[in-house]
């Protein structure tokens, strides 16, 4: 049977939903990350954990199993060092013919942070993970891109003292602008049909083309254009896999193939822009 | 009247404990989604328990430290898991005078359509407030997974709600049914 009590919470439930449903996003994020900071303790706790049983299984690692190990990372390191030089060597030489033409620097140098994906998003309807870099890493804040080694992640949405949340590419927040192919042609990376999403794809819309014979194929490349100041440009982001629709001969959407598989993340890079 | 009290604030303050566990489990943990390729949740089941051995007070209390629990680390706007948690709580605390609540069937049954009805309503909700949610045949087999594992925790939860509160309440003195006025005297006087 309803009583007063009832009513009384029933009506103050229904207000506290109305006044948190109606807080300006900015104070809900705040809201939001001091609430998820509850769960510092046990993230602290389960990370602890896992170092541990990783340690544990430290002694048991045989010994001709590291030897072989520790040459074939000696040998990449070595690898690396010399193609590090060269490369060095190139951006010196590249620097000195800038000089010497007297070009303004076209894209401003960025450092990569390392972070670690420790939690997803409970909602399997959106895409976002938390990452363990917080402000508390020099350059940290959001509207800034994140990669995987095999290509674009996404970008960091909100940013607390020692984690971030990052909406991945998939989400419906998040849209990209791309150039696609050799023939450089710009479109929009969106969320796509959800079937598509689920297979590590999704779809580029509004394709700029000028003409039949300089449109997208299947096994184009798709790159981050660098318009929109958030994500820098060249950044790689898939393949192009069929181009379902077109108008008189033209493609007007694609899809696409992210590099990287945003179903297993575990490490990731933040691009941090000065 | 006192003892009552206390016992019912330490079965609010173990409901209240087991949604913030449950809340941080579903996040770093993708055991559940890696095996069944659903996110399972335990909300649903825990507010059908504290609806049905609870007062309103802690119906409440779970739907609003649930319901933000949830949302925090979730790209959800805030607040949107309350009012599904708090109406589904609400409704059965309403009519839970006519549910068999201590027949395990009973409470499976309650489990799976608060499974069903929590993805639901917190949709309706999203879709009202102008957010757009990818959906897809995935989405369905997620939703069918959190109504079936709603079934099956809910009886489970009062399972380890009963042992809890066994073990930590004292237990029940037993009353004889001597009385003195009443005993026959045999034999002679």
């Amino acid at each position: 049977m309803l009583n007063k009590q009832h009513y009384i919470t029933l009506v103050l439930v229904v207000l506290l939903v109305a006044v948190l449903l109606s807080l300006p996003s900015r104070t809900a994020d705040r809201l939001k990350l001091a609430i998820s900071g509850l769960f510092l303790p046990l993230i602290g706790l389960a990370a602890s954990t896992h170092e541990a049983a990783a340690k544990a299984g430290d002694p048991l690692a045989s010994r001709v199993e590291l030897l072989r190990e520790n040459a074939i990372l000696r040998t990449n390191n070595q690898w690396l060092t010399f193609q590090l030089q060269q490369a060095a060597n190139a951006l010196r030489e590249n620097e000195q013919l800038r000089l010497l033409l007297n070009f303004r620097r076209q894209k401003p140098s960025w450092n990569l942070l390392p972070a670690r994906v420790f939690a997803r998003d409970p909602e399997t309807w959106w895409r976002s993970v938390w990452i363990d870099a917080g402000s508390r890493a020099p350059g940290m804040r959001t509207n800034l891109a994140v990669l995987t080694a095999e290509g674009l992640a996404g970008k960091v949405v909100s940013v607390g003292e020692t984690r971030s949340r990052v909406v991945l590419l998939g989400d419906p927040s998040l849209r990209v602008a791309v150039l696609v192919g050799p023939n450089r042609l710009n479109g929009t990376l969106r969320a796509g049909s959800a079937g598509a999403r689920e297979n590590n794809m999704l779809d580029i819309e509004n394709l700029f083309n000028e003409s039949a014979d300089r449109t997208v194929h299947p096994g184009d490349e798709v790159v981050t254009w660098g318009e929109g100041g958030v994500f820098p440009a060249g950044i790689p982001v898939g393949r192009v896999v069929d181009v379902p629709q077109k108008d008189y001969g033209v493609a007007t959407e694609a899809r696409v193939r992210l590099s990287a598989n945003l179903d297993a993340l575990e490490n990731v890079w933040v691009m941090i822009v000065p | 009247m006192g003892y009552d009290c206390a016992m019912n604030w330490l079965n609010t303050i173990f409901i209240l404990a087991l949604a913030y566990a449950a809340a941080f489990l579903e996040g770093p943990f993708a055991f559940c989604r890696n095996l069944l390729g659903a996110q399972i949740t335990l909300l649903p089941a825990l507010m059908v328990y504290a609806s049905l051995t609870s007062g309103i007070g802690t119906v409440a209390l779970l739907a609003v430290c649930g319901g933000l629990l949830r949302d925090s680390p979730s790209e959800n706007p805030l607040g949107v898991s309350i009012l599904p948690l708090f109406l589904i709580g609400f409704i059965i605390s309403w009519k839970r005078d006519l549910l068999l609540r201590e027949h395990p069937f009973a409470q499976m049954a309650l489990g799976m359509a608060a499974g069903a009805v929590f993805p639901l309503a917190t949709l309706f909700l999203l879709f009202n407030l102008g957010q757009g949610p990818v959906l897809g045949w995935m989405w369905l087999w997620q939703w069918l997974a959190g109504t079936l594992t709603g079934g099956v925790l809910t009886p489970l939860l009062f399972m380890l709600f009963d042992r809890l509160r066994r073990a930590f309440e004292y237990p029940a003195m037993k009353q004889s049914s001597f009385r003195e006025d009443r005993e026959i005297k045999r034999g002679r006087q």
